[in-house]
């Protein structure tokens, strides 16, 4: 790897929280640059009051995602030349989530939405019992490990225009949590996990823009996770369950 | 960000919608004009207008990228998940297309 540059790059970048503007600073371009890169670049060398957050930057803990020119993405895995314009870049912080200050937001909306949706495993059984056996070609496990692998990195809730438009809207990551937890023939309280998603900021809320499935990092599909859910609490309202 | 297909077919069922929404009401009132046989004929005659033609050739291809449209979503909600759901949306342009250009033919043939 080289270290010549390869001339400059305008980066604007948000300054404030709710209020606040863009501030534009000249970086260096390198090759095989990446958004997270610009940004460490101009916290270590220009501006050290620049706030944003990050861990991995290897797309592993999804914690450096913002806005890069528009579209929520995971910073550490977004090549500049794949997105600059003109040699511009914009980076703002993720959309529908309160802003702490420049580029980091606050998640808690988001994480306490996991926790409307029940996205948490009830346990079924006794902590002593034995290992529950689950064939991996059982049709419900084949179905909540399409959706298992979500991080909670929130590109999908920053991506979704229902989530602007409703804000109580659970989203795409707590239903695709939920969707995980009714395909899992442990959990002990399906019902329950078909009551919280059923509600009107729920499951049904989704309009199926499909924003979350062009966004997800990991290649998850949120809207089939929701229509899974919606076909259930479809079912369980005739049934009388819900 | 919202530069894809889904969003796309989204906005067309959502906008299609709305235009429907817009012509109902006209529609009404002319099938009130039917108490009043001279009104209606009135009516019926400049319905007759190419231009009316073509607005009423614009308004049933609404209709039927609102109808494909809206099964193409009760399939994605009801049915088992399929991975063509995308090739739907052209599926469901496609036939709408072919219902105004049948509209077409049959009115301007």
């Amino acid at each position: 790897m080289t270290n010549a540059s390869l001339g400059t790059l305008k980066v604007e970048i948000w300054r404030g929280a709710e209020e606040g503007d863009f501030e534009t600073f000249e970086v260096p371009s390198q090759p095989s640059q990446t958004v997270l890169d610009l940004v460490t670049y101009v916290q270590r060398k220009l501006d050290p009051s620049l706030a944003y957050r990050f861990a991995c930057r290897v797309g592993v803990c999804g914690s450096c995602a913002m806005t890069v020119n528009g579209t929520p993405r995971w910073t550490c895995r977004t090549h500049v030349q794949k997105v600059a314009s003109s040699g511009r870049v914009r980076i703002e912080p993720l959309r529908n989530l309160p802003i702490l200050k420049d580029l980091a937001t606050d998640m808690a909306p988001f994480f306490d939405k996991g926790q409307e949706a029940l996205g948490r495993f009830v346990p079924s059984d006794a902590r002593a019992s034995e290992v529950a056996t689950i064939p991996p070609d059982d049709p419900k496990r084949k179905e909540a490990n399409a959706a298992i692998e979500c991080i909670g990195c929130g590109v999908c809730y920053s991506a979704c225009d229902v989530v602007s438009w409703q804000p109580d809207y659970l989203g795409p990551a707590a239903l695709n949590r939920a969707w995980t937890l009714v395909n899992d023939v442990r959990d002990g309280d399906r019902q329950g996990h078909l009551k919280a998603v059923a509600e009107d900021a729920g499951c049904h809320a989704c309009h199926g823009h499909q924003n979350c499935v062009e966004h997800c990092p990991v290649g998850l599909n949120p809207t089939r996770s929701i229509a899974g859910l919606k076909r259930l609490v479809v079912m369980a309202a005739l049934k009388g369950e819900l | 960000m919202r530069n894809h297909a889904s969003y796309r077919a989204f906005l067309v069922h959502r906008l299609s919608g709305l235009g429907l929404a817009l012509f109902l009401p006209i529609h009404l009132i002319v099938l009130g004009l039917a108490v009043e046989a001279s009104a209606l004929d009135g009516f019926l005659r400049w319905s007759e207008l190419p231009l009316v033609k073509a607005a009423e050739t614009i308004l049933v291809v609404l209709l039927a990228l609102h109808m494909f449209g809206g099964l193409r979503l009760l399939a994605i909600e009801l049915l088992p998940w399929s991975d063509r759901q995308k090739n739907w949306i052209g599926w469901a342009a496609a036939a709408s297309l072919a219902v105004g250009a049948g509209f077409v033919i049959r009115t301007f043939a």
